[in-house]
């Protein structure tokens, strides 16, 4: 099957899901992602790569953090861009995301980048808009987030370099997590000798292996000699689901701690897409501590996106 | 009434043991003769069916006319028309209509319906509870009387026991088949794709294989202390199959169907985000489709149906999991029936009793047969006439099939109900 996120001449056109992406293409984010990468400290912050562009922000779920250097990616690429907090309910059908999508349209945009809380809403905005227009998934549901994915591969590669030797371990709720699935895609495609996910089984899916990892329900033992590791943020409504008894009993099996980090490679790192539970997934000495680099995957959250709109916007047959 | 001759065709007809090239002869709407020469009979109309086979019309066990209360998804009519077109001569239509078959005035709705549309024979099936909400019983009574052949509580799975083991009850006490969906609503809550490697892949709600198997387990064991006859209506999983086999083998009195699509298509072939796809119970794994032939083989599942869906286009745009469950697929039942000859997963004579001695007997309807003095319900087809699932060759309303654009092999060519010709190609 044709691959919905590439143009006839195999290039990136939407970015919905790593899923399906070659290590080329990736590389590409990454290496462009680089170039942008002195721009940040410099005074003036912006370069006109997608001058008379219109970026939206359709934000159908809840976040700052994502909307927000979204917003900064567009302005130092010096697009226009529009945010828009759309509150859904369960209620609200295709129907009615397809009116909203069609009416943006007709005011002439050029990106549309999406947030929405089912599985598959990218792909069903991009199957359903004008052709010149470009769909960045910014999460969706369950099921990806493949800019996060792409700044954590970018943070990765500046400390590590190469990803074929790497163990990685991600610790948490992989079930709900389309950040755990995205990053899974992204570090198998890169080359990762071994991604472990550490969890108790109800937040594993049930074939997870198929994803290429191995599964671990011990911290202790899928830590061993690791490279690499990813907490993933541990939602309060997992409790009231009879998921986990309580946030207690899992920092206790589960949680990211002095003593549990002595597993890792002594120059292992340390990574959370945040917002960050101290004394939840991960103890606030961690977080704070020398082998985290949770501030760095916040900043390189700018220029990965800037990466991804300015490659997408300009496969998409528009001269930039 | 016409006298019809049909000649040449290769008649298979399990019921009466009949797998030969010969003649069948029609008058006053029944079948008069099969296979022996009647001197004297001069047809009103005679069909070559050279080259084509004759069978009984097809029994569907679970066809959505939409009709009433969702005519923008299809009609009566349109639906009706399409099953005609399918070789179907009778259909069993689920009682989650809008408003719900559970009263008698429903049910005299939908049969005064059907019956201006003089196509297949309609067989409405009782709502099991009261509005299918699973607390009161329905007048099954009232409702047999009105002409429900069955009862059943739709897709909506009863969520205590104590209910459906008071509706086993009173149903056998009126000796009234209970079809029942097997699902067990807390472990498949919201789910939309089968709980393995495609959900987990996508991070789409999943449905364990065993929300089903369980209610199958639990509706086994109340049909045994409730003496109730007992079908099982689209099952989907190894686990179901297994058991309802075991069952069978103890003596109890269930049969079960499955639907086509289930029989071709499992959770690899789903086209990520491609709502056509989208169907309950979900597109299961490749060893639960291969459980679900090799039962097919065994007898433990007696029956194929079309579990037939129409939408309407809007049902299915959006993202996946919130689109319709459902698939349009009165047309394509016989030639993926002959597909599964074609894979070497049944003969033809088991296809052809799984769409009419089958379904008949778990009805309990004359019916499903050529035998002397039935209704001439006659299906003939082309096995080798390939077509195109195309707006020039469909039917129905519903134009929402995973085979959309595909080339099928197998296409009916005349259909023939009481005597009636209802379709010819």
């Amino acid at each position: 099957m044709k691959n919905l996120q590439l143009t006839t001449e195999g290039k990136l056109k939407h970015f919905l899901s790593i899923d399906g992406l070659s290590k080329e293409i990736l590389t590409e984010i990454l290496d462009t992602a680089e170039s942008f990468s002195s721009m940040s400290e410099k005074q003036v912050k912006k370069v006109p790569l997608l001058r008379g562009k219109t970026i939206v922000n359709l934000f159908f779920e809840n976040s700052t953090r994502t909307r927000t250097t979204f917003e900064l990616a567009a302005t130092r690429l010096s697009a226009d861009v529009l945010s828009m907090n759309i509150a859904t309910s369960s209620t609200s059908k295709g129907e009615s995301l397809l009116d909203t999508i069609r009416n943006l349209e007709a005011m002439h945009v050029d990106m549309f980048v999406v947030r929405h809380a089912i599985s598959g809403a990218g792909h069903f905005i991009a199957q359903n808009t004008a052709p010149h227009i470009s769909v960045i998934n910014a999460g969706d549901g369950q099921h990806a987030h493949p800019t996060q994915a792409m700044l954590d591969m970018f943070t990765i590669r500046q400390h590590k370099h190469d990803f074929s030797p790497l163990k990685v371990a991600i610790i948490g709720d992989i079930l709900h997590s389309r950040v755990a699935r995205s990053q899974i895609q992204a570090l198998n495609t890169l080359g990762t000798q071994e991604i472990r996910v550490i969890a108790p089984k109800t937040l594993l899916p049930s074939h997870v292996e198929s994803l290429g990892v191995t599964a671990f329900n011990s911290i202790e033992e899928g830590l061993e000699d690791v490279d690499v590791i990813i907490m993933l943020r541990l939602q309060k409504e997992r409790m009231t689901s009879a998921l986990l008894p309580t946030e207690r009993e899992y920092f206790k099996c589960f949680g990211l701690t002095e003593e549990r980090l002595k597993f890792a490679k002594i120059n292992a790192i340390v990574m959370h897409p945040g917002p960050i539970n101290r004394g939840v997934e991960i103890a606030s000495s961690i977080a704070d501590g020398p082998q985290s680099v949770i501030l760095q995957q916040v900043s390189n959250g700018i220029i990965i996106r800037m990466a991804i709109m300015s490659l997408t916007l300009q496969n998409n047959g528009e001269a930039v | 009434m016409k006298k019809i001759l049909i000649s040449n065709g290769h008649i298979i007809d399990p019921a009466n043991k009949i797998d030969q090239v010969g003649s069948v002869y029609i008058a006053e709407g029944k079948i008069l003769a099969v296979n022996e020469h009647i001197s004297d009979f001069t047809p009103d109309l005679s069909i070559d069916a050279k080259d084509n086979i004759v069978c009984p019309g097809f029994i569907d066990l679970s066809v959505r006319l939409r009709d009433p209360g969702q005519s923008y998804k299809g009609t009566i009519l349109s639906e009706t028309t399409a099953a005609a077109s399918a070789g179907v001569t009778s259909l069993c239509l689920p009682p989650d209509t809008s408003p719900v078959i559970d009263t008698q005035a429903v049910t005299e709705l939908i049969a005064d319906k059907a019956e201006k549309a003089s196509y297949p024979q309609v067989y409405p099936i009782g709502a099991l509870t009261h509005q299918l909400a699973g607390v009161e019983l329905s007048s099954m009574f009232a409702l047999k009387q009105a002409g429900c052949i069955a009862v059943s509580n739709a897709t909506v799975p009863l969520t205590s026991l104590l209910v459906l083991r008071r509706a086993m009850e009173y149903a056998s006490s009126h000796d009234l088949l209970v079809m029942y969906h097997p699902d067990i609503p807390s472990l498949s809550k919201n789910g939309c794709v089968h709980e393995g490697v495609f959900s987990t892949r996508y991070g789409l709600p999943a449905i364990p294989e065993a929300s089903e198997s369980i209610a199958v387990a639990q509706c086994l064991e109340l049909a045994e202390l409730t003496g109730c006859r007992l079908h099982f209506s689209q099952i989907s999983s190894r686990r179901s199959a297994i058991k309802i086999q075991q069952a069978k083998k103890y003596g109890l009195k269930v049969s079960a169907d499955v639907a086509i699509h289930q029989l071709h298509l499992t959770e690899d072939d789903i086209e990520p985000f491609n709502s056509s796809f989208h169907v309950l119970p979900p597109f299961r794994s490749k060893k639960d489709q291969k459980s679900l032939r090799e039962n097919l083989a065994n007898g433990a599942i007696d029956i194929i149906c079309s579990d037939h869906q129409p939408h309407d286009i809007d049902a299915k745009l959006g993202a996946f999991p919130e689109t319709e469950p459902g698939i349009s697929s009165l047309e394509t039942l016989l030639p993926l029936t002959l597909r599964l000859i074609e894979d070497n997963a049944i003969t033809l004579n088991q296809g052809i009793a799984a769409l009419t001695q089958n379904p008949a007997k778990t009805l309990g309807i004359n019916s499903g047969a050529l035998s002397l003095g039935f209704s001439a319900d006659i299906c003939i087809f082309d096995p080798n006439l390939s077509w195109t699932v195309n707006q020039d060759n469909w039917k129905s309303a519903g134009h929402n099939t995973p085979y959309w654009g595909q080339s099928l092999k197998g296409r009916v060519t005349h259909t023939l109900q009481a005597g009636s010709i209802i379709y010819t190609l």
